[in-house]
């Protein structure tokens, strides 16, 4: 007997949306015997690690908080995926739309601006900010053929030094006892809060909007049509006339926008100042949610509950359970390791052969 | 291979050869016997099984039930190279050569080890007895298909074989080389070699050979001797039906619709083809058919001309009057322009998609898109329409592309190009791999769009297709085109002595009958200069050498170069 993979002719419908489920159950057995391995009660753990964090008002909130920035970066990426753009550089694109929002927040000052003109300036300034990142590799591809990957990632460490001298330096709080850290943002620069006492701001709205947009975008627009035929099959765009240069200009900018939006939902949200980082690494965990949310909005919008979740639950292990750090990203690379995986039923059929000489 | 034919004993005799794919039953029950020294045809349409249980003969399928005897005793053939020892040699329809080695190495890579002593010497002593002339050191890469076939059989030859498998070998040959391979064959045979040859072309196996065994839908649907059949009768056994013709009335051009006039494109890689000084024009109304072994430009040709690739002098291609060469393929399409690639899957359409996306990838006009949101009920429509009236056969504009069959595929691509009412309508190998019906069909609506005053270009290595359904032909080899003729004007031997690269002048003294030569210098030599033949002159000088560069690929930025 030996196990054979055999090509379905036409993708299972019931393993699209079963493969997810059958990673995240993989994944908790893989937590299992991760958190025996570590002496502790499995059943403690996962208690810990995915029910407490939830069980809350408050917690509730941190979830949809967390989820916001994810589910903003990965709505943005998807878009560039779907057609082959491979932008990995969300974290620094993020970093851009944060200094470029900050900056609008900070030079306004103590300046009495109503929030209504203030904050879409804000956002918009972030949005630039973000694009004009994402818009080097775009150039640099669509000029010089420079690989997309390499040259957005090496962005992202530019764009946390550009940060890092100016909250060091030029925009550094004077009265902040030398913390490298901007002056706190004046209550007319903050995003409004939704929840009563708790963090949940209007991010978290903004987040729906663009994913709402996206899935328009991608469904119902020609350009989203023809970036997903690119993605698909290189040689039936060019056959149709589909300009590759369209696409990954398209692609780059869509996710430069987005992670501009979350840097500044971040800024303007929970953290309300400029510190040297701004995110714990939401822009390279976008990268796991586009895909375990299938590159599709809804999808999308799903996947960043359970990213964010796995988030809460690292820092609630890491209190309760006294775990380390590490068990947060050791968890979303499982996860993701076992998508890929599940995958394979996607397109492909186990099936047990008696082998016969 | 002196073996003493006995009538009782087959070579080999399959019995109720069954297999089952997930989708389709290739073949069921099928029972074949093949006598020492005979040439067994089997003969069946695309998707008969002919191949899946070629395949098992060979040792790279195995069947799910079924008994297969060679010489009388039982066997069961694992692999190739259990089939290569028993004695079964197969020369399959894609060579499996390596382009930069040369003739012997590709040879000794397929030998044993200990079986390569004195190749060379071998490889001329077998390529002489049996009439396939080959220079064991020349590179493959500079060899025509022809030849690169010869190396096929050869090696196969070498390992003595009782039983050699051709799988559709004429499918890339010109007139005259196929008909060498015939002699090639029949002496084969008369050594008491059996062969098995595999082809859907009728008139080529009642030439040759001497049984035929008839596959449909993977049942063994006949038996006969197809020299005493008609090509109707072996058609009526192959389709379980009658074999469909075309009308064709005189053709009646109008104006020039597309015109090029000294195309000049570099090759895009080191083994592809170089057009130079490449004029015709094509009028309202007449279809113009471009012959030729396919890998003489026929590619780089149609990617010129669709607007896959682009080039630096606008004026070298113009549609109507408009210069086109600078202008990509949406924008051409919106001058009227439509084209059926070679490839379905992963250029006419999207494998993953369903038709009405694939139908959103070229039709955009009849409302289909509106202020760039596509509208749905539109596109189904034109799907719908298009799955109609070609007689698709698909679950409905739902279905995804690669849950077709190739010919029904062909057919809505078919379909949706010449549901946007072109002007002009490039069609590539339209009916490559596609079965006789649906091929009656599509040569039909080509002929229909004509009638309409659509002006049709199409490239087919399939020569009788194109004398079927062309008003003027021109022949395509190693980058050059010859002048175009009109098709009552001139013959399959004129069009096939052209297509192995003679020049015009010479054509008109050899005959049929007359020694043929090897089918051609090299192909794909990356710079031949022109050779000046008077003939060539009338109708575009071809010395002419403008100089152009334009985009290698389409990630390459264009750049500008002048005349040297």
């Amino acid at each position: 007997m030996k196990l054979r993979l055999e090509a379905r002719a036409v993708p299972s419908p019931i393993y699209v949306w079963t493969a997810p489920l059958i990673a995240a159950l993989a994944t908790l057995i893989v937590g299992f015997v991760v958190f025996s391995a570590f002496g502790k009660n499995p059943l403690a753990a996962f208690d810990a690690f995915f029910i407490a964090p939830i069980a809350t008002r408050y917690g509730v909130a941190e979830l949809l908080l967390k989820a916001s920035p994810l589910m903003l970066i990965a709505t943005g990426l998807a878009i560039g995926y779907r057609a082959n753009v491979w932008n990995i550089g969300a974290e620094g694109q993020l970093t851009l739309g944060a200094i470029a929002g900050g900056g609008v927040a900070l030079a306004v000052g103590d300046a009495e601006w109503p929030s209504a003109l203030l904050l879409p300036m804000m956002f918009v300034a972030g949005a630039a900010g973000g694009m004009l990142w994402s818009a080097i590799p775009a150039w640099l591809r669509t000029r010089c053929n420079a690989n997309e990957i390499l040259t957005s990632l090496m962005l992202v460490y530019v764009a946390t030094l550009l940060l890092s001298w100016l909250v060091h330096g030029p925009w550094r709080d004077p009265e902040g006892y030398n913390f490298p850290q901007s002056k706190i943002f004046a209550a007319n620069a903050m995003l409004p809060i939704l929840l009563p006492e708790t963090r949940l701001n209007a991010g978290f709205l903004l987040a729906l909007a663009i994913v709402a947009i996206a899935w328009l975008f991608v469904r119902k627009h020609i350009v989203g049509f023809e970036m997903r035929v690119a993605g698909l099959s290189p040689g039936a765009a060019n056959y149709a006339g589909i300009s590759w240069r369209r696409n990954i200009w398209a692609g780059m900018l869509a996710g430069g926008a987005c992670a501009g939006l979350a840097g500044v939902s971040e800024a303007a949200g929970p953290i309300g100042q400029l510190l040297p980082s701004m995110s714990p690494g939401y822009g390279f965990a976008a990268i796991i949610v586009a895909f375990v949310g299938r590159l599709h909005p809804a999808g999308i919008a799903l996947a960043s509950l359970l990213m964010s979740l796995l988030y809460l639950g690292g820092e609630s292990a890491q209190v309760n359970l006294a775990l380390p750090s590490a068990v947060t990203g050791l968890f979303q690379g499982t996860l993701l390791f076992f998508l890929l995986a599940a995958d394979v039923l996607v397109n492909y059929r186990p099936r047990l052969a008696t082998a016969t000489a | 291979m002196a073996d003493t034919p006995t009538e009782a004993v087959p070579r080999l005799a399959l019995r109720g050869i069954t297999k089952r794919y997930p989708s389709v039953l290739a073949n069921d029950g099928v029972d074949l016997d093949v006598l020492p020294g005979e040439i067994h045809a089997v003969l069946g349409e695309n998707g008969a099984g002919k191949s899946t249980l070629m395949k098992i003969i060979y040792g790279v399928v195995e069947p799910d039930a079924g008994v297969m005897r060679w010489e009388g005793e039982r066997v069961q053939i694992a692999n190739p190279a259990r089939a290569r020892r028993l004695g079964i040699g197969m020369v399959f329809q894609h060579f499996s050569l390596f382009e930069t080695l040369t003739v012997a190495d590709n040879i000794r890579l397929a030998l044993e080890p200990g079986q390569s002593r004195q190749l060379r010497q071998r490889i001329r002593d077998i390529s002489t007895r049996y009439g396939l002339p080959l220079t064991p050191a020349r590179r493959v890469h500079t060899m025509s298909v022809g030849e690169r076939q010869r190396v096929e059989i050869v090696r196969c030859l070498l390992q003595k074989p009782r039983l050699l498998i051709m799988d559709e070998p004429t499918s890339v040959l010109t007139p005259q080389a196929a008909q060498r391979l015939f002699e090639t064959l029949r002496t084969l045979a008369s050594e008491g070699v059996s062969i098995l040859y595999i082809s859907h072309k009728l008139d080529e196996i009642r030439a040759l050979c001497t049984r035929a065994t008839v596959l449909r839908a993977g049942r063994v649907t006949g038996q006969c001797d197809p020299r005493r059949e008609t090509t109707a009768s072996l058609a009526r056994m192959m389709i379980g039906g009658e074999l469909p013709h075309t009308v064709h009335r005189e053709a009646n051009a109008g104006a020039p619709a597309l015109r090029v006039h000294r195309l000049d494109v570099p090759a895009d890689d080191p083994f592809g083809t170089r057009l130079s000084g490449i004029s015709f024009e094509v009028r309202e109304g007449e279809i113009l058919g471009i012959a030729g072994v396919s890998g003489n430009g026929q590619k780089e040709l149609l990617a010129a001309l669709s607007g896959e690739r682009t080039l630096a002098r606008a004026d070298a291609i113009l549609i109507g009057s408009t210069p086109v060469a600078k202008l990509d393929a949406s924008a051409r399409r919106k001058l009227g322009l439509a084209f059926i690639p070679e490839d379905r899957l992963g250029r006419g359409a999207v494998p993953e998609m369903t038709l009405a996306d694939n139908a959103l990838l070229t039709a955009r006009g009849d409302g289909n898109v509106a202020r760039g949101f596509i509208r749905e009920r539109s596109v189904v429509g034109f799907a719908k329409r298009t799955i109609a009236a070609f007689g698709v056969k698909a679950g409905g504009p739902d279905a995804v592309a690669r849950s077709l069959s190739g010919g029904n595929l062909q057919k809505f691509i078919v379909g949706r190009e010449i549901g946007q009412r072109p002007k002009v309508l490039l069609a590539a190998q339209p009916t490559w791999g596609v079965d006789v019906g649906a091929s009656a069909q599509i040569r039909q609506a080509l002929i229909d769009l004509r009638e309409r005053g659509v002006a049709v270009l199409v490239v087919s290595e399939e020569l009788d297709e194109l004398i079927e359904i062309c008003d003027r032909l021109a022949v395509m080899t190693q980058g050059r085109l010859s002048p175009a003729k009109p098709v009552r004007e001139t013959s399959a031997e004129e069009i096939g002595l052209l297509m192995a690269g003679a020049s015009p002048g010479e054509t008109t003294q050899t005959g049929m009958s007359a020694p043929i030569r090897a089918e051609g210098p090299p192909r794909g030599a990356i710079c031949t200069p022109a050779r000046g033949s008077a003939a060539r002159e009338p109708d575009g000088p071809l010395q002419g050498r403008t100089a152009e560069c334009e985009a290698r690929s389409s990630r390459d930025k264009p750049q500008a170069c002048g005349d040297p």
